[in-house]
């Protein structure tokens, strides 16, 4: 089956139904995402999104472009920046006046509170950035978007798993997928295709991403020789409930709550004197982990407390209560009671796909794009976030950047594109049907198990020049071993099992390109921590990776970054 | 701990009917019945086929009946649950393979209920003025996740596929309890007729599923007092 559309968005969380609703005001849209649209992961985003309204306390779009430039340890590029905090306070009055329920202040206005890294007066003070609707800000944000996608011409295509992209002399042509309920291959052709299919988590072992985001889209790219950005940033949230990876949000700091070591006291006064608890996410995840390994540790084990006992219970309930509910349920544990088991999860990729602040996907450091492909949300790397994104800036990132890749993309003057080559779908059905036929034995969830711990153990919150090169080596392995997944499940319809084969691949390709970004990058910045080059080195490394890979070959070339008003200084909190 | 679960299982391709397949899994106390399927898909019988995502019930993927209830595979305990857990696709539903099942019909009576914003009023330059307590009004219903716990278990909804059912009321409720919204009559009408709000029996099986614990007869009720309320003014 062909179809056919001037726009095609791949992935329905923010980014997707961002850019599809802007899209459909100038031609046909289609959305295809391999879950129902409202289970994208967006919906479990639970903090806010960030904006200088101003409606708690004075704010400024110059102290929040401040803030995400020196958040992302200045490799934030600030043009960049500038657009996603100005069009930040009109995009969350838009989302009000879409139908977003956003909690209140007295006055009827849209609440705001604190949140890690956000600043008055250029890191003065803690600042109320924070837009939200108690601690489910993402899935009252993605219903009221789904719901107005009901009203413009949007056609869904729920659970199609995109299997590659067409891109034939430069130019896209659209993708190919798989249809999960009948197990035939389609075609999507469109004029302008965007990817918004959100992050890559599952890499490592203990994350606080869905079971969906393995980054298909970005290993479809790598393996075509194009190139990603940033890979060897990836974010570890301070605050995961211990053993799941699940999320508490830093809402929960940022109503009072602290961290607390094995020895019953807080410590985040030695590590970030002035805002304590509340500094950006790399700092606490590192603090958390030197603590543990000082034997600090609860008990001298893997993690510590957060404590909430000092919020009054009100609070906890109206703003917290989601948190309050996985405490109970997974944990066994009332907050306002006990303090709750926490250590860092793996949770935000700041490297992705090189896009323009249009959404262009780049596939040179100079600014060369493919014509009618776009990318948006936390697949792509604009890069707004830097070395270390700060906590309510990607639900901005992903609604600013989503939106205007929808604009730009449904302006193509040439919209229904000039069709698919023959064969496009050939290839696809070759993948599937060698993935069926390979008898090699090997399962695939031994080979992301495999993976998953290698990330977690060699490559996360501390690295460092041996572990690095250990993980290089092992994941070529698991690459030749992933070569011979086999798969029980010979069936057509709703095989799920082929798609996770799929999704296994995608992630080795990945792991690769984020332990080689990260085994070449020899400084500190931002979530990217090499122990044995624990300084940020602005001479050398004041610049973007470019990892592509080529006929077996990475290679790696550098963007720079783009720096408008605040010169690199160093970053204390 | 040693967990028996027996699977109810579908094989389109190869199954004329459904038969029931026992896999046994260890499971530590804090996981999630989630995490032992994937564990049997993952290591011994990749061809278990269900629905996942977030693995903390904020996603709505993995409802499915569990011991005779509708509930989320990620939401429940293996330590909460006896030593045979049995694992069947959600009712009222038709099977599309093992624990999945066709969600359109559910979809497609959240899309009839005009699930939307209403308001053509000038837009103010700033957010829309709503107070705390107009806020709390859409407070429950906004919590919902579409995952059909409550319309799989509605007694109604098994009887009459055309009654729209306890998520889609919610919906519907969840706009005209919004203080924002101006589509109020226009929606009434969509929920009263003969499959809508005044079918329900109050019988309270959805209040039960909801892994959200959201009051959904609450909404209903309100729904049957707005039409009702409506209803009486314009017979005057
Ligand atoms: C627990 C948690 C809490 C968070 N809280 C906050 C917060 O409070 N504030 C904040 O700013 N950020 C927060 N974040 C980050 C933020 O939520 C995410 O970065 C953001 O939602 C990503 O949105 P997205 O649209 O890019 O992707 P997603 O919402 O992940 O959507 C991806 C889409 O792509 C589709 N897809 C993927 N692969 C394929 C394929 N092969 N074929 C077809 N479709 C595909 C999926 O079906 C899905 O629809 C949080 C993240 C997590 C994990
Ligand atoms: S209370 Fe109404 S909607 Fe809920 S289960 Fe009973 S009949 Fe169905
Ligand atoms: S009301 Fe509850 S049970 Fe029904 S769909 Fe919503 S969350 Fe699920
Ligand atoms: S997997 Fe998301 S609700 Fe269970």
């Amino acid at each position: 089956m062909v179809h056919r559309f001037d726009t095609l968005v791949i992935g329905s969380g923010l980014a997707g139904l961002s850019a599809a609703i802007e899209a459909s005001l100038q031609g046909t849209v289609a959305v295809i995402a391999k879950l129902y649209p409202t289970r994208c992961h967006s919906s479990a985003a639970q903090g806010g999104i960030a904006a200088a309204l101003g409606n708690e306390e004075p704010d400024s779009i110059e102290w929040h472009v401040y803030d995400t430039v020196k958040g992302g340890d200045y490799l934030t590029d600030q043009d960049a920046a500038g657009t996603l905090c100005e069009d930040a306070i009109k995009t969350v009055i838009r989302l009000e006046h879409l139908g977003v329920p956003f909690s209140r202040t007295p006055q009827g206005k849209i609440a705001q509170r604190r949140f890690g890294g956000h600043t008055r007066d250029f890191g003065a003070a803690p600042a109320r950035r924070a837009c939200y609707s108690a601690d489910r800000t993402g899935l009252a944000i993605v219903n009221t978007l789904y719901e107005q996608c009901a009203k413009q011409p949007v056609a869904f295509f729920p659970e199609y798993h995109v299997l590659d992209l067409v891109i034939e002399d430069g130019r896209c042509l659209g993708a190919v997928a798989l249809e999960l309920r009948t197990g035939e291959i389609c075609a999507f052709e469109a004029g302008a295709t965007i990817i918004a299919t959100g992050g890559y988590g599952r890499v490592f072992k203990t994350t606080s991403n869905a079971m969906a985001s393995t980054g298909d889209l970005l290993g479809i790219l790598y393996s075509k020789g194009m190139p990603l950005e940033d890979m060897e940033f990836f974010q570890f949230h301070p605050t995961g409930l211990l053993g799941l990876g699940i999320l508490v949000t830093e809402g929960a700091r940022g109503e009072g709550g602290v961290l607390v070591n094995g020895n019953g006291e807080t410590f985040m006064e030695k590590y970030a004197p002035r805002i304590k608890d509340l500094a950006p996410r790399d700092m606490v995840s590192r603090a958390i982990i030197t603590e543990i390994k000082e034997g600090r540790g609860i008990g001298g084990n893997d993690y510590v407390y957060l404590d909430l006992r000092n919020v009054p219970r009100k609070t906890l309930e109206t703003r917290l209560p989601e948190i309050m509910t996985f405490s109970r349920i997974y944990m066994g544990v009332d907050p306002s009671e006990k303090p709750i088991p926490v250590a860092p999860t793996a949770h935000y990729a700041m490297g992705g796909i090189p896009t323009d602040r249009d959404g262009r996907v780049l596939i040179t450091e100079s600014g060369a794009a493919v014509e009618g492909l776009f990318a948006a949300g936390e697949c792509a790397c604009v890069s707004v976030h830097g070395a270390n994104r700060l906590g309510c800036n990607s639900l901005l990132d992903t609604v600013v950047f989503g939106r205007r890749a929808g604009m730009k993309a449904a302006a193509q003057k040439d919209k229904s594109g000039p069709g698919m080559p023959p064969g496009a779908m050939e290839r696809a059905r070759e993948t599937v049907s060698s993935l069926l036929n390979n008898k090699g034995g090997v399962r695939a969830g031994a080979i992301k198990k495999e993976l998953q711990e290698l990330m977690m153990d060699k490559c996360s919150v501390f690295r460092d020049d041996a572990g690095l090169r250990a993980a290089a080596e092992k994941i070529e392995t698991i690459r030749q071993k992933a070569g011979n997944i086999s798969i029980d499940d010979k069936g057509e319809k709703f095989n799920t099992e082929l798609l996770d084969a799929i999704e296994t691949i995608h992630l080795v390709n990945l792991g690769e390109a984020i332990v080689h970004s990260a085994l070449q990058r020899t400084e500190s910045r931002g979530a990217h921590c090499r122990q044995d080059y624990p300084e940020r080195d602005d001479g050398n490394w004041l610049k973007h990776t470019f990892i592509r890979k080529k006929d077996g070959e990475i290679h790696f070339s550098f963007k720079p970054v783009s720096i408008t008003k605040f010169k690199p200084e160093k970053r204390q909190y | 701990m040693d967990k028996t679960f027996r699977i109810k299982r579908f094989a389109p391709e190869k199954d004329n009917a459904s038969r029931w397949e026992d896999f046994s899994v260890e499971l530590g106390p804090h996981e999630r019945l989630l995490d032992g399927l994937v564990r049997i898909k993952e290591f011994t019988d990749g061809s278990l086929t269900f629905r996942r995502s977030c693995a903390h019930g904020m996603c709505g993927s993995c409802a499915m009946k569990i011991n005779g209830r509708s509930r989320l595979a990620c939401q429940t305990l293996a330590d909460d649950m006896p030593e045979l857990v049995i694992f069947e696709p959600l009712p009222a539903f038709p099977v599309i393979k093992d624990l999945v099942v066709d969600m359109e019909p559910f979809f497609e009576k959240i899309r009839s209920v005009m699930p939307y914003l209403v308001n053509d009023e000038p837009l103010p330059g700033r957010e829309r003025p709503q107070s705390p307590e107009e806020m709390e009004k859409i407070l429950d219903s906004i919590r919902c996740i579409l995952c059909a716990c409550c319309t799989s278990s509605c007694p109604v909804y098994w009887g009459d596929k055309q009654y729209l059912g306890p998520a889609a009321l919610v919906k519907a409720a969840r706009f005209v309890l919004d203080s924002r919204d101006r589509g109020g009559k226009a929606r009434l009408d969509l929920v009263s007729g003969a499959h809508g709000a005044a079918r329900c029996h109050s019988i309270y099986n959805c209040v039960e599923a909801c892994p959200r614990d959201i009051d959904v007869t609450r909404h209903i009720a309100i729904l049957k007092r707005q039409t009702l309320k409506r209803g009486l003014r314009g017979a005057r």
